[in-house]
């Protein structure tokens, strides 16, 4: 769906290949009543196809295919959403990226060699939406020379046992800051979470007291609002990539079902109503491959405008993206909402996708404030 | 690719630096399009406008940056789409002859570059090119015009040259047109594809009357011609006798990158400026009338300028998909349909946003006006360039390749059932 280097082609064939041998929707099914979904040998795989090394650059161990790490790793999201496939890209992606960019090679370096060689994954603990209400997250204390963080992380989505949690934690000076938490460390307690997706597992934290080094922190103090963006910038577009990628399974599944599916004596896809939905769903999903690629080259060539970009990607892909499906599933009729069909699969990703990390309507909102900024900067130059 | 080929990059800048000379700056919230017009303009208002256009497009002409990708021979640059597409992107802000790219240069020129003699393209495109040459269509009939293959209007042969009989309708600027693109009806007696021929002719060839047609919104831009025994020579005849469909599936064709994805029109179908429905306007109403922290409000002008930004990826990326071959060109439809359903959604965001300001305004409230008579006229958004359902049918049957509609005009046209708005078989 994206105009890529023959590389990025390369990798997204090897990827969509493995998948669909490792992870075809029986297994799917199989794996939904499984606890824990993650698989250390088949993760180590898809690190060997160069699943999380593309947002770090090289000096720091990873390596991207043409240049843009992020225009890379969109291939492979897409794949992800195609297949519905379980691991934690994303939130390996992240980490990995905030520690090739801001952590340093003696605090984190072997923590960052764990993520890119696929011995460990990590999650990023944020949730934007939650606003003043909401419970206060995580503390920063000083004792000595080690930092003791208390709070909850409300959702991360689990993989690896021995893997990182990175999260903002406030300082006594009241700004935030990142820390790397070990998921073992003592103090650090999991609780199962239910939810929509059939093979992404997913767990509150609770830190009480965890005592870690104080060097445990990532980039400067203070610096993790900054970084949370920018983070959420990488996610949103690697989030739209796998929408776009559910959307595009859902979507070619329905074309073939109204060539197969007769009624009428007819084939359903010779009525003009279902050929205009076809016709708008079709748009729909072009309108978003070409958004998410869009975003993609402008986050990660790090242009002037990317925040936007990237905020339009999530934004488009999270309000459409479910609804094109919910379509697909409205032209199948009563097997569309079965377990047994398979819709379901591309439905449940593209929905948790759009709902987590910011839902549609905030990245819309930060679009507005996105505007409002570049006005004011006109207006005082 | 020709290793002469001036770099895209050093072009651009060339581009940048030519247009901060000579070209004037756009009225950023004013929205001058005359079809979207706030302001009724009278027809005197419209000829000096059109002047105007004709003046900037000499300005592009002398400037060297008119016909970026026409060939040298007919007056154009010989480059590339790359390089009118980084036009494009520095163009944005200033004035340019906007309401002259349709219809003549896409589908006009682009039809007679594809289908015209070596006689006719050197006759006529160095002075399209020049501003001197503006060309319409006359395409649609009262009896139909999405069904553009049953055409009524008849031409019929008289040695070397044609007479032709019928009506035309909704041909914009058909009053102050030069010349025009006319598909005609040469064989009654074959499937309708097959007895169709195009011609080109002046507007103001004998015989041929124009009435202005008042929209909605006031503006009187469209028009009615009635032909009666106009004259037409053989040498005026754009391809072969009753092949008229296969230049008309290139037409169509053209006519449908009107959204986006013409490596022949300046400014990329968009005109210099979105009007009142550039966000920075709308945000500005916005705070104007109080709203601006109505998080309903935000809501609508984050959904604006997200869909905004989609468009333009979505142009840029089907536009090279179709270029690399990625896509068919037939893609093109879903460039045709998300530009009409999106800017109807636009009209109904900036409709809800301004509320009762747009629909009652005081006599300086140009903006408001727009808005409210915005709306009114918003669905020609989707049905001028051919309909949003048509390029359903595109998306669905060509590029999806699902079943086509039956047909019930696979006679000989003369016995084709056709409404009573049709003129009658002669
Ligand atoms: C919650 C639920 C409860 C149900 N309970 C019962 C029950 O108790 N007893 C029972 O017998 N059935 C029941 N049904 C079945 C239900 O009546 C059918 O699912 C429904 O009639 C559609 O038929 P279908 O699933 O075969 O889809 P299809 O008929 O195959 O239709 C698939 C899609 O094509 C569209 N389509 C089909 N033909 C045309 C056409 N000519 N023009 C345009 N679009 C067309 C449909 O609208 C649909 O979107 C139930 C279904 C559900 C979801
Ligand atoms: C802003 C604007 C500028 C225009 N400029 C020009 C111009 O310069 N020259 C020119 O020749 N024409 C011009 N037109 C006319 C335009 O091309 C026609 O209005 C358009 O093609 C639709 O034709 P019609 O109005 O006859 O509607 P009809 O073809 O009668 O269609 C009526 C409705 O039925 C739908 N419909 C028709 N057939 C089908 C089908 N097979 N399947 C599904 N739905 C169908 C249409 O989508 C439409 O909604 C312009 C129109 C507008 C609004």
């Amino acid at each position: 769906m994206f105009t890529q280097t023959a590389d990025q082609d390369l990798l997204e064939a090897t990827t969509e290949q493995y998948l669909a041998a490792t992870y075809p929707p029986a297994r799917l099914r199989e794996l939904a009543r499984r606890d824990s979904t993650f698989d250390a040998a088949l993760w180590k795989q898809g690190a060997e196809l160069g699943w999380t090394t593309l947002l770090v650059a090289e000096s720091a161990g990873g390596g991207s295919v043409s240049g843009n790490g992020l225009a890379d790793l969109v291939a492979v999201a897409f794949q992800f959403g195609r297949h519905a496939a379980p691991g934690p890209l994303i939130g390996t992606n992240i980490v990995a990226a905030a520690l090739g960019r801001w952590g340093s090679k003696e605090r984190h370096g072997a923590a960052l060699a764990e993520l890119l060689d696929g011995g460990a994954t990590a999650a990023w603990g944020y949730a934007p939406r939650l606003g003043r209400r909401a419970p206060a997250g995580v503390r920063a204390a000083r004792s000595g020379d080690r930092v003791v963080l208390d709070g909850t992380v409300p959702h991360v989505e689990t993989g690896a046992p021995n893997g990182y949690l990175l999260v903002a934690a406030v300082d006594d000076d009241g700004t935030r800051s990142h820390h790397l938490v070990p998921l073992d460390a003592p103090g650090v307690h999991t609780a199962p979470l239910g939810g929509l997706d059939l093979t992404r597992r997913y767990a509150a934290v609770a830190l009480r007291g965890v005592a870690l080094p104080a060097t445990s922190r990532v980039g400067e103090p203070g610096t993790a609002d900054d970084h949370d963006e920018e983070l959420l910038d990488l996610t949103a577009v690697l989030q739209a990539a796998q929408i776009v990628g559910a959307m595009e399974r859902a979507f070619a599944m329905t074309l073939r079902w109204t060539g197969d599916r007769y009624s009428f004596g007819r084939p359903l896809g010779s009525y003009q109503e279902i050929k205009h939905r076809m016709a708008d769903l079709r748009t729909q999903l072009e309108a978003g491959a070409a958004v998410v690629e869009k975003a993609a080259r402008r986050v990660g060539d790090g242009a002037g405008d990317a925040r936007s970009w990237a905020s339009a990607a999530k934004a488009y892909a999270g309000r459409l993206g479910p609804e094109v499906i919910q379509d697909c599933v409205q032209l199948h009729g009563g097997i569309g909402v079965t377990f047994e069909h398979d819709l379901h699969l591309y439905l449940r990703r593209a929905t948790v996708d759009a709902q987590s990390f910011g839902t549609p309507a905030y990245f819309s909102e930060r679009l507005v404030r996105l505007v409002e900024a570049g006005m004011q900067q006109e207006e005082t130059a | 690719m020709n290793a002469d080929l001036e770099d895209v990059d050093a072009f651009a800048a060339r581009a940048r630096a030519w247009l901060a000379e000579n070209m004037p700056l756009a009225d950023q919230g004013r929205e001058t399009f005359f079809l979207y017009a706030a302001t009724h303009p009278t027809d005197d208002e419209v000829l000096a406008r059109a002047a105007t256009c004709r003046q900037l497009q000499r300005r592009l002409f002398d400037g060297g940056f008119a016909g970026i990708c026409v060939p040298r021979e007919y007056g154009g640059q010989g480059l590339t789409p790359a390089h009118q597409a980084a036009f494009n992107r520095e163009i944005k802000g200033y004035d340019y002859p906007a309401e002259i790219q349709a219809s003549t240069f896409i589908p006009c020129m682009a039809v007679l570059l594809e289908f015209g003699t070596e006689e006719q393209k050197h006759r006529h495109i160095p002075g399209m090119l020049r501003g001197e040459e503006i060309w319409v269509q006359l395409l649609s009939e009262p009896g139909g015009g999405s069904d553009a293959a049953g055409a009524v209007t008849t031409a019929t042969r008289h040695g070397d040259q044609w007479l032709l009989n019928g009506s035309k309708i909704w041909t914009t600027s058909g009053w102050w047109g030069d010349w025009a693109l006319c598909l005609a009806r040469t064989n009654w007696d074959v499937e309708k594809h097959r007895g169709l021929t195009v011609f080109s002719l002046p507007m103001s060839a004998p015989g041929l009357a124009i009435r202005q047609v008042e929209l909605v919104n006031g503006s009187k831009d469209f028009c009615q011609e009635f032909l009666t025994d106009v004259a037409v020579p053989d040498a005026d005849r754009i391809g072969d006798v009753d092949a008229g469909w296969s230049v008309m599936t290139r037409w169509l064709h053209h006519e449908r990158t009107i959204s986006g994805g013409s490596p022949y029109i300046t400014g990329g179908g968009n005109r210099p400026s979105d009007g009142p429905y550039e966000i920075t306007v709308l945000v500005t109403a916005a705070r104007r009338l109080g709203l601006i922290d109505d998080s309903h409000t935000r809501g609508l002008l984050g959904e604006a300028r997200a869909d905004a930004l989609v468009q333009r990826a979505l142009v840029e990326s089907v536009t090279r998909k179709m270029a690399t071959g990625a896509l068919p060109h037939h893609a093109a439809a879903m460039l045709r349909l998300f530009g009409g359903t999106t800017n109807a959604r636009r009209a109904a965001i900036a409709t809800e946003v301004y509320g009762e300001a747009g629909v009652v305004w005081a006599p300086d409230e140009e903006t408001n006006a727009q808005v409210g008579l915005g709306y009114l006229i918003r669905q020609a958004s989707c049905i001028g360039g051919g309909t949003t359902e048509m390029a359903r049918n595109v998306i669905a049957e060509r590029l999806l390749d699902m079943p086509r509609e039956r047909r019930a005009d696979t006679d000989a046209f003369r016995d084709v059932p056709r409404g009573p708005r049709a003129s009658s078989t002669p």
